[in-house]
């Protein structure tokens, strides 16, 4: 009967972005979803590695949807996919990796956790820092990536492995075992040394400052309590900043369109608006066509002013600008801290933060 | 990069394209743009349309720094 079970074959569909789906980079994040038989692109290395780990996987259908539109029309995106995904009657669905493509990350999550409750095992694969993480840790199994695509055969491999015991209805060990993030999950076992005894022993290794692994990691919520509100706008000092990349044309100081390691400072003095002559975007993580086109509408100048004389706030005198595409945790908050200094020291009261 | 400014003690309103990334990062004061490559305006709309767009945008975010909160909040 095992036997037999395990000689079946699997039907697997398998989602991906519009790079991974060979449509084409940022410029066609905006695509509509749609369907391709059989595998395509990291799909084909998953069908190999499934095969090598004798698992007779068949990835029968391969959905493909840009990173963008996914992100601007969840809902409906996702009241049409998931049909189409179940119509293929699959064993299992895999998306991505989407390693720390935040669009991309989401969109994985989000298609994991539809899938989940209508009985569709699903699995995806990110870095650690990837938003999707967050948001879908607790619904969704994700194994550990890392940060940039040169990692894919890893976490291939590890998604197959993964996706073997699902389709096996096999037993899902610790995430660590497994190479998946923790979802919340406790799960009661006899340990063969009582409690007592471990405690103990974890003591005398933290007292010996020897290393020792707690059992029960306390989670961590980094939250700020909001700020109170202006009182009033009159005379108030707000400053601009930007993580959707508008620069003076020429980037100047070379802000990287990914994964950034600087931020940039410009005037706004004497400014009425910002225009594609003077100003650009450095963000490789959307198509900038838009942004080229009118700054304005990554980076409201021409409107601050407009609202300036009706509402009688000062705008500062300079904005901010970094790129944030895939730029790390650390590194935003070295950014916002040292961005943070600067402010309060020149008065500003408030801060307009605009994201793509 | 909102969380770490609001940290320092100044008010901050995000306006930006996905809400579920502003929320997992901890912005308090979040207000929902338009869309990934033009949050603030909408090739779409013909000049003065867009303009009114974008003001009306940017005037909920100095809305939203005006108002009082408890914790994150969506200003949509």
């Amino acid at each position: 009967m095992a036997e037999a079970s395990r000689s079946r074959k699997y039907r697997v569909v398998h989602y991906v972005n519009q790079f991974f789906g060979g449509v084409g980079g940022e410029e066609k994040a905006n695509i509509e979803p749609f369907t391709i038989q059989g595998p395509q692109g990291p799909g084909r290395l998953l069908e190999k590695l499934f095969r090598e780990e004798k698992a007779d996987v068949d990835i029968v259908a391969t959905v493909v949807c840009g990173d963008s539109y996914f992100a601007d029309h969840q809902e409906t995106v996702l009241r049409d996919l998931i049909p189409v995904i179940r119509g293929y009657d699959p064993d299992l669905v895999v998306a991505g990796p989407a390693f720390n493509a935040g669009r991309y990350g989401m969109a994985c999550g989000a298609i994991c956790r539809s899938l989940e409750p209508l009985g569709t095992p699903a699995i995806t694969a990110m870095y650690k820092e990837n938003p999707g993480l967050d948001q879908y840790r607790k619904t969704v199994l994700i194994v550990e990536s890392s940060n940039t695509v040169s990692g894919m055969e890893d976490a291939a491999r590890k998604m197959v492995r993964l996706g073997i015991k699902r389709l096996r209805g096999e037993e899902i060990e610790s995430p660590k075992t497994e190479g998946c993030f923790e979802q919340g999950i406790r799960k009661n076992y006899f340990h063969e040394e009582p409690a007592y005894r471990r405690a103990i022993d974890m003591l005398l290794r933290k007292i010996n400052e020897d290393p020792f692994q707690t059992e029960y990691p306390i989670p961590f919520f980094d939250r700020v309590e909001p700020r109170p509100a202006l009182p009033d706008l009159k005379g108030v000092t707000i400053a601009l900043v930007t993580s959707g990349g508008i620069v003076p044309t020429g980037n100047p100081d070379h802000i990287e369109s990914s994964s950034a390691s600087k931020y940039g400072k410009y005037p706004l003095d004497g400014l009425e608006t910002l225009e594609s002559k003077t100003h650009q975007s450095a963000h490789g993580g959307y198509d900038n066509t838009y942004a080229n086109e009118d700054p304005n509408r990554v980076l409201p100048i021409d409107m601050m002013r407009t609202l300036e004389k009706e509402l009688g706030f000062k705008p500062h005198r300079y904005y901010y600008a970094t790129v944030g595409n895939g730029t790390s945790v650390d590194n935003a908050k070295k950014f916002a801290k040292e961005i943070a200094v600067e402010l309060i020291r020149d008065g500003v009261q408030a801060v307009i933060l605009t994201s793509t | 990069m909102a969380k770490e400014i609001e940290r320092a003690g100044i008010p901050v309103a995000h306006v930006c394209s996905i809400i579920t990334i502003s929320q997992t990062v901890g912005a308090n004061r979040i207000v929902p743009a338009i869309a990934i490559p033009h949050p603030l305006g909408n090739p779409r709309l013909p000049p003065e349309e867009e303009k009114e767009l974008r003001r009306n945008l940017l005037k909920k975010a100095l809305a939203a720094l005006q108002t009082p909160i408890e914790e994150q909040t969506v200003f949509s």
